[in-house]
């Protein structure tokens, strides 16, 4: 990789033959640059290492999927072992104690249809109202916002537990829907993103034109918004298809169970008197519920991608 | 029904103590099924009950109940039987605990272990069964169970399985080191010494410090470091039987004789499956667990008596065993009874032992097939005379604390120190006697 041509140098120049005597010009001497990034070794084996570390759970996951419980404990746990029960622990996993996984598959999906898109159509709506109306006391809803991206939800959760006890809301999915559809981040994201995206001469220009204002929602500002709106789905679909400690203790019937819940369900009952261990099952039911997060964000990537460059640059 | 559960349970929850809750959910309970507002029920109710039909939840971790749960559907059309896996053992509990204080989502059925009965049965958290002729069942159970399923003429729950000890181990590993099976526990030392000699990878058996299984062999030996009499309560391990336990073992710990791996962990199975952890000293419920989790050993595994604490001796201990009992806040106890009587003396208990459960009646664990039966996972071993043996020689008047799950929570804290630094097991175990005392105090118990 050497230096490039001047920027300034016309292919004509770059074809004429160079003067054989005389002073040579010097190529200026660039070192890195936006196009021709400089390498650095440190840096190439450190990110190596960072993508073996990020990278081996899931070389992992996928080798012992493929191994009965049998072999899952008389092989390396980083190759293949003499057994290849693939397919057979897929069945397995999908028919064992009636399919119950096929259930939790269902409710995970539900939970994050109505629990993160609705926490996105809401961040949206309020990120949206934000950046573009003016009225009091938004600055307190700034800080409320920003206090909010802070704490934890699992702090939220006992507090949060009483209160849905109190209206009986527990064991039902509603207990891990409404939660869900909290998204403080997700506001925060769409504000600071509407504020960007949607030029407010816009917005007077279709308001001159006599639309109202939801009109100019959904036909001007909604289009404008795809990327983020992406993003902040990407961002709530993970955390509710990962949330773990909320329905753990809003829920009692595995009828409701998440796939989190049963899967830790399954790995618990060989903790026990007279329980049958199945980590084969446990282990080729954790690959088949990242599968869907991978499958999400492959087809998404394109508009999150976008989406976080947004603002980034003053055209 | 469960809008005017909570409602009455919303006006209890204004009384300060969860018993006195408990108590007012019973009586609620209670009114709610037949009507006549007492508590009382009996044998013809139960009859009533299966005729009319309904619904019932029943919560375990058994895996062999939801089969029986079918088979009872399918003999009693219109009732309708949900099985919930609610977490196991102390989990289960905890979440029992926290229904019943709540009074909503309390399952008609609990499976609930020996060692944890006592903390509902003392707050009248579970119903007593005699009343719909549960105490008839005496003759059916094995004394062990039963002793732990009553207090004086109330029946709690019903042995649904039982643990009589014995000493499982790797015939293949004891036969490739030229090792004998150990009679006495004397032995067991020296068998473990010579075992790790010849394989430093390898280890007698894992033990990072379990309350159940000190406590078993604790009441193997003869102790009775617990005296539970109603809310008059003695705990004192300084009696001969828990001596003669800490004196042994601490010559295993201090000889680096015990595995480090925490029983129940993937890696204990894996230990199991490959020989590093040659043998176990546990309940008659371990062969399910062990052709499951270690199917890699089939045929390495055999059963023998239990080591004895002076040679010659015939004495033996249970670990683990679990009930199933009626929640008094069920709101249809006598249809409950039924599904449990089904389960634990019926029709269910023969589905139960074909699916590998070790039962807890007399009947089918004296029965020749069951003793006849062969174990390929065991070499084709007959290890239900191992059992059967062991279940007739258990050491009398054994009794768990009424707030057992809590001390059993402090074990590692206290005598598990032991195991991790130069702690003494008796210094552990005073440890654990004082916080237990401090504890049981707290909770109105009067402790010596």
């Amino acid at each position: 990789m050497g230096a490039p041509a001047p920027a300034t140098a016309t292919p004509a120049e770059d074809r004429a033959p160079r003067p054989t005597t005389g002073l040579r010009t010097p190529r200026p001497k660039r070192r890195g640059g936006v196009n021709s990034p400089r390498r650095s070794v440190l840096l190439t084996v450190l990110t190596g290492l960072i993508l073996v570390y990020a990278l081996v759970p899931l070389v992992w996951l996928v080798i012992n999927s493929t191994k009965t419980q049998t072999g899952l404990f008389s092989s390396s746990g980083l190759w293949f072992g003499s057994d290849f029960a693939f397919f057979s622990n897929i069945k397995d996993t999908l028919t064992y104690n009636d399919g119950v996984f096929v259930r939790w598959l269902l409710n995970t999906l539900l939970y994050v249809v109505v629990g993160a898109g609705g926490a996105t159509f809401l961040a949206v709506l309020g990120g949206y109202a934000l950046a573009k109306f003016q009225f009091p006391g938004k600055r307190g809803i700034f800080a409320v916002v920003i206090g909010a991206v802070a704490v934890p939800g699992t702090a939220l959760a006992v507090p949060t537990f009483l209160m849905f006890s109190k209206m009986g809301l527990t064991d039902t999915p509603w207990a891990v829907i409404i939660p869900s559809l909290i998204s403080p981040f997700g506001l925060y994201l769409m504000w600071v993103f509407a504020a960007e995206a949607i030029p407010t001469e816009l917005l007077e220009a279709a308001r001159i034109d006599g639309a109202s204002e939801v009109r100019t929602f959904f036909t001007v500002s909604l289009p404008l918004l795809a990327p983020g709106i992406v993003t902040v789905l990407l961002f709530t679909m993970v955390a509710t298809w990962n949330n773990y400690f909320l329905p753990l203790i809003m829920l009692k019937d595995p009828d409701w169970y998440p796939l989190t819940l049963g899967l830790n369900s399954w790995n618990a009952q060989a903790q026990t008197n007279g329980g049958e261990a199945i980590y084969n099952l446990v282990i080729t039911g954790s690959l088949l519920t990242i599968v869907p997060l991978i499958a999400a964000f492959l087809l998404l990537q394109r508009y999150w991608q976008s989406g976080l460059a947004a603002g980034s640059v003053k055209e | 029904m469960y809008n005017t559960t909570r409602r009455r349970g919303v006006r209890g929850a204004g009384l300060a103590s969860v018993v006195a809750l408990a108590l007012t959910l019973t009586a609620c309970g209670g009114s709610s099924d037949d009507g006549g507002g007492t508590e009382s029920g009996s044998a013809d109710d139960v009859k009533t009950a299966l005729e009319k039909g309904g619904n019932l939840t029943v919560w375990t971790w058994d895996s062999t109940i939801p089969k029986v749960a079918k088979d009872f559907e399918a003999a009693h059309p219109k009732v309708k039987v949900k099985v919930v896996n609610a977490g196991t053992s102390k989990d289960e509990y905890t979440a029992l605990q926290n229904a019943i204080s709540a009074g909503k989502g309390v399952p008609d059925v609990a499976q609930i272990e020996y060692f944890a009965l006592g903390q509902f049965s003392l707050a009248k958290s579970v119903a007593d069964l005699s009343q719909y002729g549960a105490d008839k069942l005496a003759d059916s159970y094995s004394p062990g169970p039963w002793n732990a399923v009553t207090s004086g003429k109330a029946v709690y729950g019903l042995p649904v399985d039982s643990g009589p000890m014995a000493l499982y181990y790797n015939k293949k590993v004891f036969d490739k080191y030229k090792i004998a099976v150990p009679t006495t526990w004397d032995e067991y030392v020296t068998a473990a010494e010579k075992l790790h000699k010849a394989d430093p990878k390898a280890y007698i058996t894992a033990d990072t410090g379990e309350a159940g299984f000190a406590t078993s062999l604790i009441w193997q030996a003869g102790g009775h470091p617990y005296k539970v009499d109603g809310t008059n309560v003695g705990i004192d391990f300084t009696d001969a039987g828990s001596a003669t336990y800490a004196k042994t073992w601490q010559k295993l710990i201090d000889g680096k004789l015990l595995s480090p791996v925490t029983s129940w962990t993937d890696e204990w199975f894996k230990g199991l499956g490959d020989g590093t952890i040659a043998t176990l000293a546990t309940g008659a419920w371990m062969p399910t667990n062990l052709k499951t989790g270690a199917p890699g050993a089939a045929g390495d595994w055999r059963v023998a008596p239990l080591p004895q604490w002076k040679a010659g001796e015939k004495s033996s201990a249970e670990s683990g065993g679990s009930s199933l009992a009626v929640p008094a806040a069920s709101k249809n106890k006598a249809l409950a009874y039924a599904f449990t009587e089904y389960a634990a003396a019926g029709a269910g208990v023969k589905s139960r032992v074909k699916d590998g459960a070790y039962p807890a009646t007399t009947a089918d664990m004296t029965s020749k097939e069951f003793l006849d039966t062969k174990f390929d996972y065991f070499g084709g071993q007959e290890i239900n005379k191992v059992f059967a043996q062991s279940a007739s020689e258990v050491a009398p008047d054994w009794q768990y604390l009424p707030f057992q799950v809590y001390a059993n929570s402090i074990f590692n804290d206290t005598v598990g120190k032991a195991y991790v630094s130069g702690t003494k097991l008796t210094e552990g175990f005073a440890a654990w006697q004082k916080q237990s005392i401090a504890y049981g105090t707290e909770q109105g118990f009067t402790v010596k």
